[in-house]
């Protein structure tokens, strides 16, 4: 199952790296990572999509994460009330006469159409975990040429 | 003042009083200022050698170990030795030259990515770019090393931040908002455990390493002779309940006594104090202790419910926590009966070897070493069958007076963390129990040795063989003895050239006798004994099996 995280760190010189040995040395998967600065420039945040068959390798997530010296925080969203987002970008494939049906999709979800060129259009959305995958779905019907995501950010509320 | 010079001061203020290493171009700096500083310096003969000492002194004392090595491969070198440290919670310092900061990243020559390289066995590391940082970084590190659950701590400083200049201030405090650790257990935790423990019937305490890191000695033995439980220790807490109690059980696991694991087995509750329940120690983890319920008192969050489902656990400083839980205990458990069932099992299963006409057992050894020691002296190892045998022949009467490689089990660990243990306790007799295969593995320590006087006694068991590894293929493989039958130099000689003393001892009825004169040698001794080539470690859990499982070879 997957579950997000996040973690408040230190921003120093090779944290990341820190934290990245940590789940491949004891065997962890990453699904999604996203890391940038807060509004404290000395504090980085970090969400981390996590596969975690049990809870108690969650627990243990958890527990070596904090055990990082430079880890301030960490908080598991799975029990605790939070908004998560993505943003993808995506060439598709389009014609004119795609033009109204994507505008009508963009309706329903968030998202435009950022630049056309020749047969490919330039796309992006944002949205939670079941938007987006909803979204791809559809979009996958025009053919996507290239995906790239952000990986999931998430806050509690 | 000089970056090179704010780093010896740094570790006068810390409370160093020697560092080991081995100097080296991108260290030069540090070394000059060395020349005449009023420090300690061991120059071993090996980087490597450099690691294991300082964990050896650290193991022994108490303090915080130094070791100091220049850039690439001799921070390499140090590897295993910081490995070593960081599996067995040890605290360490190590400060290794690098190039200089404009040049790192270059592929420069003797660059190694340390930081990089370190980073999964340190408890932390740092890169000092900038000279200003690093009187701070060094107190920082060893409050790292030193508290919480202890481990080794790497500073990386570039040869050009050592030569840079400006003023020294030695920071008074620490303070990393990121990191504190939590000393006192909880109290409600610890009033159910009180509870727990009030109304068991085979309780057995488990007692690892964090009794010797937080001199809870004292407060271990007072619970358990409060509540008349017995008390079984890991390999990393022998020493830290006294070897000759009646309540004690040995060591259990793997290699441990046969009544140890049969009281884990049989127990209602588990007290684990500072142990991390690791598979030497369980064996087959879903039949691990069946009925019991589960105390785990641990500073590392982390090692709790790892391994082992735990009922009650406490996280905190072992000393703090044992102390408030005795006095929390109102009414004691009635132990009379399990106490006696135990009493059958020391008499069914003891720990046994069988004699063979003037064969040396090392066994034997062993015993005749507790004899004249009476405990009073700190035994290194190792790695192999000479360790299992000081584990379970010898009696550890007090902590840091049993110092071998644990987690790591690191070949070539045993010698020189006797310099560094000898360094530390030089009123102490310290005694290295090698095996013919790992004292070969940093056997250039008697160099240092021999030149700084530092009087060490080796007892070489010699079988001809990588032991451990043959048992296991005697047993495992069909005795396809692959690559473990080993041939040695001529020990006595080899000390010889190096002006030391060497003794061999061929025959049963020459063992006492080569003891006492190695111990009144004023020298460093290595004693070579030939003992019985195929002689195994009894009893033993085959790897993956139950703890009750035990093999008993002399069935």
């Amino acid at each position: 199952m997957r579950h997000t995280i996040s973690v408040l760190v230190e921003n120093k010189f090779g944290v990341l790296a820190r934290i990245a040995g940590l789940f491949s040395a004891r065997g962890y998967n990453i699904a999604s990572l996203a890391v940038s600065e807060t509004q404290d420039p000395t504090i980085s945040y970090m969400t981390i999509v996590v596969e975690a068959q049990d809870e108690k390798i969650l627990e243990q997530i958890n527990k070596q994460l904090n055990k990082l010296i430079d880890v301030i925080t960490v908080t598991d969203f799975t029990k605790k009330d939070h908004v998560d987002r993505e943003l993808i970008l995506l060439k598709i494939g389009y014609t004119i006469k795609d033009k109204q049906r994507l505008e009508d999709l963009f309706k329903k979800y968030v998202g435009k159409i950022i630049q056309v060129k020749g047969d490919t259009a330039i796309v992006e959305a944002v949205g939670d975990q079941a938007q987006i995958k909803q979204l791809l779905e559809v979009l996958s019907e025009f053919g996507i040429k290239e995906l790239v995501r952000t990986g999931r950010l998430a806050i509690t509320n | 003042m000089l970056g090179a010079r704010i780093l010896l001061e740094s570790l006068k203020c810390s409370g160093v009083e020697v560092i080991f290493g081995y100097p080296g171009g991108q260290v030069l700096p540090i070394f000059d200022q060395l020349y005449d500083f009023d420090i300690k310096f061991i120059l071993t003969r090996h980087e490597q050698g450099a690691a294991h000492a300082a964990d050896g002194y650290s193991r022994a004392t108490g303090k915080v170990g130094v070791c100091l090595a220049t850039s690439g491969p001799g921070a390499t070198n140090l590897v295993t030795g910081i490995a070593n440290a960081y599996m067995d919670s040890i605290p360490m310092v190590a400060i290794t030259g690098q190039v200089g900061t404009h040049l790192i990243g270059n592929d420069a020559f003797q660059e190694a990515d340390v930081t990089g390289i370190t980073r999964p066995i340190t408890k932390h590391n740092f890169l000092v770019k900038d000279v200003k940082d690093l009187a701070r970084v060094i107190s920082e590190a060893f409050y790292i090393a030193s508290s919480g659950r202890p481990g080794p701590v790497l500073i990386d400083i570039p040869v050009d931040v050592q030569r840079a200049e400006t003023e020294f201030i030695w920071p008074e405090k620490v303070n990393l908002r990121s990191y504190k650790p939590t000393y006192s257990g909880h109290p409600g935790q610890i009033k159910k455990a009180a509870k727990l423990i009030s109304v068991a019937k085979k309780p057995v305490i488990y007692a690892g390493g964090g009794i010797i890191t937080s001199d809870a000695y004292v407060e271990l033995k007072v619970l358990a002779e409060k509540i008349q439980a017995p008390v079984t220790t890991t390999f990393m807490g022998l020493g830290g309940f006294c070897g000759t109690h009646k309540l004690f059980l040995g060591m259990l696991g793997m290699h441990g006594t046969a009544y140890a694991n049969h009281a884990i087995m049989e127990a209602d509750l588990i007290i684990a104090v500072g142990a991390r329940f690791d598979d030497r120690v369980t064996g087959r983890l879903d039949n691990f202790a069946p009925g019991a319920k589960v105390i785990h008192i641990d500073i590392d969050p982390s090692s709790i419910s790892k391994n082992v489902r735990v009922d009650i656990p406490i996280v905190g400083d072992a000393k703090n926590i044992l102390k408030e839980l005795t006095g929390q205990i109102k009414r004691l458990p009635d132990t009379i009966s399990w106490l006696k069932t135990i009493e059958g099992w020391k008499k069914k299963y003891p720990l046994t070897y069988k004699h063979n006409g003037s064969m040396i057992k090392p066994q034997y050894i062993l015993e005749q070493l507790w004899k004249l020691t009476k405990g009073d002296a700190i035994i290194c190892t190792e790695v192999g069958q000479s360790q299992m045998w000081a584990c379970q022949w010898y009696k550890y009467l007090t902590p840091r007076t049993w110092i071998s490689s644990g987690g790591l089990g690191t070949m070539g660990f045993g010698f020189p963390a006797a310099i560094g243990a000898k360094l530390g306790c030089p009123e102490k007799e310290v005694f290295n129990i090698a095996g013919d295969g790992s004292i070969q593995m940093n056997i250039q320590e008697l160099a240092t040795c021999v030149a700084n006087k530092i009087n060490v006694k080796v007892l070489i068991f010699n079988n001809g063989f990588l032991g451990m590894v043959r048992q296991w293929q005697e047993l495992f493989y069909k005795k396809r003895y692959s690559y473990t039958p080993i041939t040695s130099p001529d020990f006595v000689k080899l000390a010889q050239s190096y002006g030391a003393l060497g003794l061999r001892v061929t025959k049963k009825s020459e063992v006492a006798k080569a003891l006492k004169k190695a111990m009144q040698a004023n020298n460093t001794v290595f004693v070579d004994f030939r003992i019985e080539p195929e002689e195994n470690v009894w009893p033993m859990v085959p790897a993956g099996q139950a703890i009750n499982k035990m093999i008993e070879g002399l069935a």
